[in-house]
């Protein structure tokens, strides 16, 4: 009994480290990205170019947030499939309103 | 005249009949027909964890709809201001995500400890996450103090488009009320959970809140800070 209880043991602590390590890792590439796009917005003259640059690596940040801190990845894909989707459909949709921005300086859409 | 109890019954979808006594116990029974009673959940979490979600990809929508306001107002206006020198704005910005990201990493631990069932070590860490919400608000309230010295209010700024203050102000004002929210959530959340009110998964709860919370971050700081760098 003693020994089956010491071995659970053993396994619990070993898999939480492997669980910790990755989590660090992953914290890890977080930071970086955030230090990336700083070094980025010195290194790049401002304009499209750069604002698709730091959206595509939020984009990457975010996706890493949410499949390991936020576990989805570990979710049923029907989860997944049912939150995802509809989120990035709404957002996509309210790209219309960019044509209008430009409106005041071309003076048509 | 003899007195008879009557058990209240409910129709259930098959046709049949179910008891009161079935229903309290929590519905995971059959009816006379021996079919099951309660659907399976369709994503296999508990509700309280979907609405959670639910919540979150509705304010990631809020969030989406601020931001997108600011770049219409960003290219509409000729002369939007760009006020973020490195010190003190861009470094605190840098210390304001290491804190938040770490933040979101001493959550990872506390519900880790909380689902093998360590009680002291998950409320130390949720009070550790709490404690740096409470730091990251605080470098935020000294970047507001900063900006507002030299000028950025709601409605006037130096430097140009007075809309710039409005839009600053209300998408990091309101990323700061979610982060003041959730360090009250957290703070509750693990008290209870230390007095056994609630539950490993209430914790869990929390924890998927305040991650969205630093997801929020990963967007508001590119876009609105480091898009607008002094040069």
């Amino acid at each position: 009994m003693g020994l089956h209880w010491g071995g659970a043991s053993v396994s619990t602590d070993a898999q939480r480290n492997s669980a910790l390590g990755k989590d660090l890792v992953v914290y890890g590439i977080i930071l970086a990205i955030a230090a990336l796009q700083v070094l980025m917005a010195y290194h790049t003259a401002p304009g499209k170019q750069l604002m698709l640059q730091m959206l595509a690596l939020a984009l990457v940040q975010g996706g890493i947030a949410v499949a390991f801190f936020m576990h989805l990845r570990d979710e049923k894909r029907g989860l997944i499939l049912a939150l995802i989707p509809t989120t990035i459909f709404v957002l996509v949709m309210m790209n219309m309103i960019w044509s209008d921005s430009f409106r005041l300086f071309r003076m048509h859409p | 005249m003899s007195t008879q109890r009557i058990q209240p019954s409910y129709a259930t979808a098959s046709g049949g009949t179910l008891s009161e006594a079935n229903l309290v116990r929590g519905g995971h029974d059959t009816d006379l027909h021996g079919s099951d009673v309660m659907e399976a959940r369709p994503f296999a979490i508990p509700s309280k964890k979907l609405v959670m979600w639910l919540f979150i990809i509705s304010d990631a929508v809020t969030f989406g709809a601020m931001l997108f306001a600011y770049g219409y107002l960003k290219n509409a206006s000729p002369n939007w201001p760009a006020p973020f020198k490195f010190y003190p704005s861009i470094f605190n910005v840098l210390l304001m995500t290491f804190v938040l990201v770490s933040s979101s990493l001493t959550m990872l631990i506390a519900v880790r400890h909380a689902k093998v069932g360590d009680k002291a070590k998950a409320i130390r860490w949720t009070y550790v996450t709490a404690a740096l919400g409470i730091l990251f608000a605080v470098l935020h309230l000294r970047e507001w103090s900063s900006l507002a010295a030299e000028g950025v209010h709601m409605f006037s700024n130096p430097w140009g488009s007075p809309m710039f203050g409005a839009t600053f102000y209300s998408i990091t004002g309101l990323h700061l009320t979610h982060v003041l929210g959730g360090v009250i959530a957290l703070t509750t959340v693990g008290t209870r959970y230390g007095t056994g009110r609630y539950t490993a998964d209430d914790l869990e709860l929390g924890a998927l809140y305040w991650h969205f919370v630093d997801l929020v971050w990963m967007f508001v700081v590119p876009m609105v800070y480091l898009m607008n760098i002094a040069r």
